[in-house]
């Protein structure tokens, strides 16, 4: 019987021919990767007291399963640590609302940390309600499509340029992409659910969409012209290299944030659930926990904005004259969260915009604003200057 | 997309009590609209028919949760014209004050609806945080918080308590530079002003076409308030100045209403100067002899008005009462058509909606 100590080796997984990232080094693959030996090793051990001598225990602590099970982890890692940076944000959010609106805040747990884990489970416990005249099919897989592809882009999003799920060539565009789906889904949602308030609330979705899209999609093009490439690792290293855009590109940053706040649905921009006239919009016939994950969700994408504008405009994970910077994951959403927090500040000021505004701002103000930012990444990459 | 109407109540976000606004909606932009009440009808005044005189003030007090001293003020006004009873003038201050700082909170308390209304949560909070001083002034007045029973029929129920004035002034002062803290979240505020300004226009002549009174007419350049030209208790004996705005807008109303604050303060503060010694409140005679009486004054919301028809008993034979919401939902159509969904909440906040006096 061989000691657990020969199946547990906490091998270096790049040393494994299957590796999937080349040369670059993968943390949460490698914590996948441990784990599984952990894990693996035990089950190995144990099987191999059972019925010493047999042929599983070798494969299960082998290349290939080892592989492929630091992958399936790897993405369980990715998503928890989203989760709780998720969880921090809405405590974060909520805290400083507090502080602004003079009120209390969150108070279950330490700090009132476990709040949102309590409303999520109070959520969890309601009743599947399905509206009897809705199209079931409409109103189930845009909900499901809204919240899945919330967490597929929060969780393209690197932290570091060891923290990624994938490393794209067309990083950028791939979560842009994801990014845009959500607003077409709640379209079918507001169609779907047969009720006047979200039909409302959904064409109201369909008018702000192609007033922010368009600026922010020039914006993600003026980036990645001035950067040369739509990879983020390349993107944060040419900030790292020359200056962060946020200086060169003040407009473009400003533009973004508008924007992004519109594309995560926050006040001033949150017109397709505007509680005040449309009761709660196009979220309106969604009970339970579906209610709970579009809330959750609307988070992802707030998270998902603030880290494009740290990684497009704030340098990523990178400080400037700190050589390799400690701890990069950490500097990633410390800037995340400076982001979220403006955002959070403009929600406790501002009140919600009409419909009709918000197209001139798209239009005439913003999308200017934005070519404006081309503009000048062209004048300076033609000059030279960057 | 055709036409369709859309129901916004009685249960719904936007409207403040069961009431239901049906407006028909082209896209976005309003064609029609029709405020349909009666959800809250208690048969009030047919209550009071039953009730000897005393008994109707706290009933009073329930015709609007957030101006029951305004409220009882006028029953016990026309009340004690039927008896043709004076009130002692130190009552008559004390019911001035009183008044004021039910104005104050009524306000407060329209702020902060239509901070939500607008979708922003501080101005909600911030302004009932300042309302709760005054509740605080009302509990140490009269003992309770809003259903205040104070005035009385000949005067009111008990005198100023102990340090009452110093508290008074105290949370006067205060409240005039807080209130600046909430102006800078609306007037210096671009999205707010462009919320308001604009939308839910109405001219002078509309105005007095569709009856409106108190904030929602002086904001459309009307110069009149029941407290100046038909003055009663010491409002004439008092140097202040009547809030009017030229906008006719919904931002006209809440310049208005805002001002009114201001220049209720400084009513508190001189009558708190020029208050006199002497009795609080008179004898008033159990019967009332047989006639009509009609009494007004200016209410928060605007001019109520009470019609009392006594027949020498101790209960009225009939008492109607004119609530000034009654009439000013009834311009909801007027304000609201041709502007866009999102401005309903904007425009209706302004009118400052209170159902229990509305469906009495």
């Amino acid at each position: 019987m061989a000691p657990i100590s020969n199946w547990v080796t906490f091998a270096n997984p790049m040393d494994n021919p299957l590796y999937q990232f080349g040369a670059v080094y993968n943390l949460p693959y490698d914590v996948g990767y441990k784990i599984w030996q952990l894990l693996g090793g035990l089950i190995a051990w144990l099987l191999d007291v059972l019925v010493p001598g047999n042929g599983v225990s070798l494969w299960l602590v082998g290349n290939a399963v080892s592989n492929a099970l630091a992958l399936v982890l790897m993405i369980i890692v990715v998503f928890a640590v989203c989760f709780i940076v998720n969880l921090t944000m809405i405590w974060i959010e909520r805290k400083v609302l507090g502080r602004l609106m003079d009120r209390r805040a969150t108070r279950i747990g330490p700090l009132g940390y476990l709040q949102c884990l309590g409303d999520g489970l109070k959520t969890f416990l309601k009743e599947h309600i399905v509206p009897d005249k809705a199209d079931t099919k409409g109103y189930m897989w845009a909900v499901s499509i809204i919240i899945g592809s919330s967490v597929l882009v929060a969780g393209m999003i690197p932290l570091s340029y060891r923290f990624f799920l994938a490393d794209y060539g067309s990083g950028l565009l791939i979560i842009f992409g994801l990014f845009s789906i959500a607003p077409f889904m709640i379209l079918v949602a507001g169609w779907s659910q047969n009720n006047k308030y979200a039909l409302l609330g959904g064409m109201r979705a369909a008018a702000q969409m192609i007033s922010y899209e368009v600026p922010m999609l020039v914006v993600f093009a003026s980036v990645a012209l001035m950067a040369g490439s739509f990879n983020i690792n390349e993107i944060v290293g040419y900030q790292n290299d020359n200056v962060w855009f946020i200086v060169p590109q003040i407009i473009g940053f400003v533009v973004f944030m508008i924007a992004a706040t519109a594309e995560a649905e926050r006040i001033p921009f949150d017109l397709p659930e505007a509680e005040a006239e449309l009761v709660e919009g196009w979220q309106t016939e969604y009970g339970g926990m579906k209610w709970g994950l579009i809330m959750l969700s609307d988070y992802f994408r707030g998270y998902v904005a603030c880290a494009l504008g740290a990684i497009m405009f704030l340098g990523g994970w990178t400080l400037p004259f700190v050589d390799d910077s400690f701890l990069p994951e950490i500097v990633f959403l410390l800037k995340v969260i400076l982001l979220f927090f403006i955002m959070v500040w403009t929600r406790g000021t501002l009140c919600r915009i009409r419909t009709d505004q918000i197209l001139n701002i798209g239009w005439k103000i913003l999308l200017p604003l934005a070519v404006l930012n081309l503009f000048v990444v062209v004048v300076l990459k033609v000059g030279g200057l960057v | 997309m055709s036409k369709m109407w859309v129901t916004m109540g009685p249960q719904h976000p936007f409207s403040h009590g069961l009431w239901t606004l049906k407006v028909q909606v082209d896209g976005e932009v309003i064609q029609d609209a029709e405020p349909v009440i009666g959800y809250l009808h208690r048969g009030w005044e047919k209550e009071c028919e039953n009730r000897t005189y005393p008994q109707i003030i706290p009933m009073a007090d329930r015709l609007c949760y957030s101006a029951s001293m305004t409220w009882s003020h006028l029953y016990c006004k026309v009340a004690e014209e039927a008896m043709e009873i004076e009130v002692p003038e130190r009552a008559q201050y004390i019911r001035v004050i009183a008044d004021e700082i039910c104005r104050i909170q009524s306000h407060l308390m329209w702020l902060a609806a239509m901070g939500t209304d607008l979708g922003n949560l501080t101005i909600f909070l911030w302004a009932l945080r300042e309302r709760e001083w005054f509740l605080d002034l009302n509990v140490k007045l009269c003992g309770q918080r809003l259903t205040t029973n104070f005035p009385r029929i000949g005067g009111v129920r008990n005198d100023m308590p102990y340090l009452f004035e110093r508290d008074l002034m105290r949370v006067v002062d205060l409240f005039e530079k807080r209130l600046w803290d909430i102006i800078a979240l609306t007037d210096d505020n671009a999205i707010f002003m462009s919320r308001m300004q604009g939308v839910g226009h109405v001219t002078r002549k509309e105005a007095a076409n569709l009856g409106l009174t108190g904030p929602s007419m002086r904001g459309c350049g009307v110069n009149f308030d029941v407290r100046r030209d038909d003055p009663y208790m010491v409002y004439d004996e008092l140097d202040w100045e009547v809030a009017v705005c030229d906008d006719g807008d919904s931002y006209g109303r809440y310049k208005v209403r805002i001002e009114e604050m201001f220049q209720s303060c400084e009513i508190i503060r001189q009558a708190v100067a020029k208050m006199p010694d002497g009795p609080t409140r008179v004898k008033a005679p159990r019967n009332v002899p047989e006639g009509t009486h009609v009494a007004r004054l200016e209410d928060p919301r605007g001019e109520s008005l009470m019609y009392l028809v006594s027949d020498g008993t101790d209960r009225p034979y009939r008492l109607k009462v004119r609530s000034p919401i009654f009439v000013n939902v009834s311009a909801s159509k007027r304000l609201v058509q041709g502007g866009r969904m999102a401005d309903v909440p904007a425009i209706m906040g302004t009118i400052d909606m209170c159902l229990g006096e509305t469906d009495r």
